[in-house]
């Protein structure tokens, strides 16, 4: 019988049993990671694939819909992320060089962005609903407080009305219509009003699109503009989506950035072996990346 | 061949250890199962909740045979007819079928045929484990608050619109949980067989059954993120109406069938593939003879696994795709068929000259070279345009997936389970009633499922609950087949766990195979191997004889013994 290499030398106490030696196990962990960061890129891939799709058939949605985003937060948001991936580089290196109290610096540093980051979102978020862009049908209700009239709704004296009549055009192009009805669901109201995606735009004249001299600056909600494209809630949807799955992202983000931060202060990292700060760094570094993607698709252009 | 040695070499580091320990009794209570961190014992428990979705969703199928034997009402009513079809279906495929091999066997042997010690990630593994069980228990909660009745294809606009079905929300959960269950397998087997093999181990000196569990990793983790973010659109269309697939506000309900299939085609590989991995173990072990090409069958694995990714189209000829889509989906499709034949070719070619045992397992690795020949073939009735347009939604549709799905799939799931049954148990089964049952399932298939061909070419459109009286007789003979195929699987049950209780004591290596898990005791130790093993050519048989008085094989006397080889 044979000692093998691996029994004969020590088995460190971050060593785990049917592994061999770390090294091994550390390549075992990073070859994880990757292929998990993989499925993470194919989960928003779909979603890519959708705004391509919907942005491929439909621009005048997204020229109408992107005007309401504040691309300032957007911006610095992005370079809060870009920071904290920075600073996420920098808290590996510190793992590696054994220097603990620079590593718990760089960790609280990326994480104050993490929060930063969703505190902004926030901000941006409750804006838009205060606004009544709502995701969901809930995009067709008038705002509570709002003293415009949305164009194209039907809001009676009393008020009742919740729902916002669009006028669209109907499969065969004719115009469409729908007398809206204060009992009805919004549900069983809505569709019939909108329209299939693309005929109404289709037939709509030339002189009928949305001006590009972003004369709809001063409006608050989309609705508001009489010449805005069918289905523009779809923008939205696409938006919060997308944001929202990122968003979730960087929650996550947050739990494992204060696991690591809780295991540097412990002492767990060394040099010999600093795998799930490297592994959490990766991860940190594909939801900043996804969010390198979402700003300018969806901010500016 | 007999020995005359009674006094039997086991070499002290091949795996064997003291007397009577392994990996079931070496811990005991419950907690040492449901915290385990042991592969072995993780693949006994998915097999067990596996085979209980099986069985319920056996029954779910009875049921529909037994509604359908009569034009109009006969046992239940359409709605639940609907909810039937629907939930016998998206169990079969979502918690039977997909993890069924991979999850279970593929958990079981991988790590012991690679030599290794387990899995990478044996705590992941065990979290895919409990996923899983999140993924069923989702799924009941689907039938209790109200039912789906969508098919277990969730097509939109069935399952954006309608009232009464809430069940939509909880299946679609379970579909997401369930994938990243099968998504955190697959990665944790590609990450094993990538870093976990020991000294010796190399890609070609693996075992066929993983090369084909390692393609369906891949395909894991490449397609079932794009059905999670598929069922996760699904479930926010219906909670908000968000628009998505929703053509009445303006969405894409085409977008969700490229969504949808982009996933569930390569998922027919995640079904089939380690099947396939099954097969060429069993056909090389039970014939005694070499694997022919093995590289062939290797690649073809890969092969199948990567062409798999861009033939989704195919499932919607019909759906208004452009006439130049359908023919680049269906030309690759037919290329498709290569790899598979490549298999069936390699397959029939080791049988060839062979001293082929008629075992059990053997009987359902030749039941699926023919079930699984007959189900590729009449898949290019169906990748044909022309003839699709006429078969499209028919029975002849549901007889290829049958087939495939289950002439293929669970045919080689069962007949792994009775290859590895005497390993993971300890037991050996009644090889007389193994093979009667065998007989019932294969015979009772082809009565239930070929018949369907018939009929679907003639007309009778699938999903429906009523039909004109001339389609009867075909519905008769299919019910009657069913039922002799239940019972056939009723007495697999049976002997199977009579075995448990009675069966004789399995030896190490009862069917003269030559890959790792062979050299282990059986049922193996805790810890599969002390030391990493010797690692010979697994397909060489020559070296191994039958003992008599062990009722197995081992290590020919006449041949030096490498170390750490039994
Ligand atoms: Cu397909």
């Amino acid at each position: 019988m044979t000692v093998s290499p691996a029994h004969a030398h020590e088995h460190p106490d971050f060593l785990r049993h049917h592994f061999n030696t770390p090294k091994q196990q550390f390549e075992a962990g990073k070859l994880g990671m990757w292929l998990f960061l993989a499925t993470e890129v194919l989960l928003f891939g779909g979603l890519f694939v959708g705004y391509s799709v919907w942005r491929g058939n439909h621009p005048e949605m997204f020229k109408a819909g992107s005007i309401f985003l504040n691309t300032n937060l957007g911006a610095v948001n992005t370079a809060v992320l870009i920071l904290s991936s920075i600073t996420m580089a920098a808290a590996v290196t510190m793992a590696q060089r054994n220097k603990r109290g620079a590593l718990m610096l760089f960790l609280s540093l990326t994480l104050a962005g993490a929060v930063t980051f969703l505190v902004i979102k926030y901000f941006e978020y409750t804006h838009k609903f205060h606004l009544g862009i709502y995701p969901g049908l809930k995009f067709y209700e008038k705002p509570a407080g709002d003293s415009h009239t949305l164009s194209g709704s039907l809001v009676n004296d009393a008020g009742g009305v919740d729902l916002v009549l669009v006028k669209g055009t109907g499969p065969l192009g004719q115009d469409v219509t729908v007398a809206d009805t204060p009992e009805a669901e919004p549900t069983t109201v809505a569709p019939a009003a909108i329209g299939p995606a693309g005929l109404a735009q289709d037939a709509l004249e030339p002189g009928d699109r949305p001006a590009d001299d972003g004369h709809a600056e001063h409006l608050t909600h989309p609705l508001q503009d009489p010449h805005r494209p069918a289905n523009v809630h779809m923008f939205f949807n696409i938006y919060y989506l997308m944001t929202g799955l990122h968003g979730v992202h960087v929650a996550a983000g947050i739990g494992v950035l204060t696991w690591l931060l809780i295991g540097a202060a412990k002492g767990r990292f060394s040099s010999a072996y600093f795998t799930p700060v490297d592994l959490g760094g990766l991860y940190w570094h594909v939801v900043d990346l996804i969010w390198i993607f979402l700003f300018p698709l969806f901010y500016l252009i | 061949m007999t020995t005359i040695d009674v006094t039997k070499p086991m070499p002290p580091e091949a795996g064997r250890p003291a007397e009577g320990t392994n990996y079931l009794n070496h811990t005991t209570g419950i907690k040492s199962w449901l915290l385990t961190m042991d592969h072995k014992r993780i693949g006994v428990m998915y097999l067990v909740s596996i085979l209980t979705s099986f069985f319920l969703a056996g029954i779910f199928g009875l049921l529909i045979r037994t509604e359908l034997i009569a034009p109009g009402h006969t046992i239940m009513d359409a709605d639940a007819y609907n909810m039937m079809f629907t939930l016998h279906g998206a169990i079969m495929v979502f918690l039977v079928i997909i993890p069924s091999v991979p999850a279970s066997l593929g958990n079981f042997v991988l790590p012991i045929m690679l030599g290794a010690k387990d899995v990478a990630f044996p705590r992941l593994n065990l979290f895919s484990y409990y996923l899983w069980v999140t993924g069923a228990i989702f799924a009941v909660a689907a039938i209790i608050f109200g039912g789906v009745d969508t098919g277990w294809t969730l097509y939109v606009p069935y399952s954006t619109t309608g009232t009464e079905m809430n069940g939509i929300i909880f299946l679609s959960m379970a579909v997401f949980v369930l994938g990243f269950s099968s998504i955190f397998t697959g990665l944790n087997f590609i990450v094993t067989i990538h870093r976990l093999r020991p000294p010796g181990m190399t890609w070609f000196k693996m075992p066929l059954f993983l090369w084909a569990i390692y393609a369906t990793g891949i395909i894991q983790v490449m397609a079932t993120p794009v059905i999670g973010i598929t069922v996760l659109l699904l479930i926010v269309e219906r909670a908000f109406g968000i628009g998505i697939f929703d053509a009445s506000l303006g969405g894409d309900p085409i977008l969700f069938q490229h969504f949808f299939w982009f996933y569930s085609h390569p998922a027919v590989y995640i079904m089939i593939l380690p099947g396939m991995g099954i097969i060429s173990e069993l056909i090389s072990v039970h014939s005694h003879k070499h694997i022919f090409g093995y590289r062939f069958i290797a690649f073809s694995s890969v092969a199948i696994a990567l062409f798999g990714f861009i033939v989704w189209g195919h499932h919607m000829f019909v759906s208004s795709q452009s006439p130049l889509m359908n023919v680049l989906f269906s030309a690759i499709t037919f290329s498709v068929s290569i790899p598979s034949a490549v298999k069936i070719f390699n397959w029939l070619a080791t049988l060839y000259k062979g001293s082929i045992s008629l075992n059990t397992p053997m009987l359902y690795a030749l039941s699926f070279i023919f079930l699984f020949t007959i189900g590729g073939l009449t898949g290019l009735h169906l990748g044909t345009l022309a003839t699709d347009i006429h078969l499209h939604d028919t029975y002849f549709v549901v007889a290829h997936f049958h087939y495939v799905m289950m002439g293929g799939a669970i045919i080689a799931l069962i007949g792994g389970i009775h290859h590895w049954w005497p390993k993971i148990t300890g037991r050996m089964y009644s090889e007389f009633w193994g093979r009667i049952a065998c007989g019932l399932v294969f015979v009772g298939f082809n009565v239930t499922f070929f018949i369907q061909f018939v009929m679907g070419s003639k007309g009778m459109p699938r999903r429906y609950w009523d039909y004109t009286d001339k389609y009867m007789i075909y519905h008769v003979i299919s019910t009657v087949g069913s039922y002799i195929m239940a019972l056939g699987f009723f007495i697999t049950a049976a002997y199977l766990i009579h075995s448990l209780f009675r069966g004789r004591k399995a030896p190490a290596n009862p069917w003269g195979g030559r890959s790792l898990e062979w050299q282990c005791s059986s049922p193996p130790p805790a810890e599969n191997f002390p030391e990493p093993p010797h690692v010979g050519d697994c397909y060489d048989f020559s070296v191994l004889e039958w003992d008599e008085e062990e009722q197995g094989y081992h290590w020919r006397h006449d041949i030096p013994h490498p170390v750490g080889e039994a």
